[in-house]
């Protein structure tokens, strides 16, 4: 997997309130597993119902592309790194090792898809940078992808 | 089995729970049994009961879509919840879809 954790992000803070890590193996079956616990997880910062869905959806979207891209002619762990900083934002960052993607621009061009006979919409970039604030992503082939994305809770509990 | 009902060429097919990419391959199969009679020309997907969707549901609905356009006919969504509007819109998905209103 491509190195160096949360630190990285622009303007997260050192300290994060709170922080968390999962590894799952690379099954559809995790992408629900996946979207609840970070759900739950962000709870603590009393998120609107429409704000959870949002995150709901760009987990689904990310880990779904893990899977289904990074790992689609093998089989691997899924991590999931999130954090919630002080200032109310949770991050969260998807990674696999999968096979990595050779041109990251054209992958996050809507409509695009690799695998037009899964009936794959090409929209999975397109609803993460929709429903977070920020989206980033890393990839390298051969070595994995790592995607980046954090959304402010508006009303988060304690925020400054 | 999904619930179902038809009237003539249009078969209305409730949607629950929550459809994703692991979801989709199973809802796909359903719905492609479900309107594989060619007199079908037309499928209302009622959303209503649809706890979760993400972009995989625009690619289960586009296939569809597909089969029954070149018979002449449709896909309709009704009972949609805000946040699966969304989805749609982004996609620019109710531009092909019929009026089940």
């Amino acid at each position: 997997m491509l190195g160096s954790p949360l630190n990285n992000t622009p303007g997260a803070p050192v300290r994060p309130r709170n922080h968390m890590r999962l590894l799952f193996d690379s099954r559809s079956e995790n992408e629900s597993f996946a979207r609840v616990a970070v759900s739950a997880f962000m709870s603590q910062l009393s998120p609107t119902i429409d704000e959870l869905n949002d995150v709901k959806t760009a987990v689904s979207e990310a880990v779904t592309n893990a899977i289904v891209h990074g790992y689609r002619d093998s089989f691997g762990e899924v991590e999931i790194e999130s954090s919630l900083t002080q200032d109310g934002y949770v991050v969260i960052e998807v990674s696999d090792a999968g096979c990595g993607i050779a041109d990251v621009e054209q992958a996050m061009t809507p409509f695009f898809t690799s695998q037009p006979d899964m009936e794959r919409a090409g929209m999975g970039f397109a609803v993460m940078k929709t429903f977070m604030d920020d989206l980033l992503v890393e990839s390298r082939l051969g070595e994995g992808t790592r995607v980046t994305m954090r959304k402010r809770i508006s009303h988060a509990a304690g925020a400054e | 089995m999904l619930k179902h009902a038809r009237q003539g060429n249009t078969i209305t097919v409730k949607l629950d729970g929550e459809l994703d990419q692991d979801s989709a391959s199973r809802v796909r199969q359903e719905l492609d049994d479900l309107i594989s009679d060619a007199r079908i020309k037309h499928l209302v997907l009622d959303m209503q009961g649809l706890t979760f969707m993400d972009s995989s549901g625009i690619g289960v609905v586009i296939g569809r879509y597909r089969t029954l356009a070149t018979r002449g006919g449709g896909v309709a969504v009704r009972g949609e919840s805000p946040h699966v509007q969304r989805i749609m819109k982004l996609s620019g998905l109710y531009s092909i879809l019929e009026d089940a209103r």
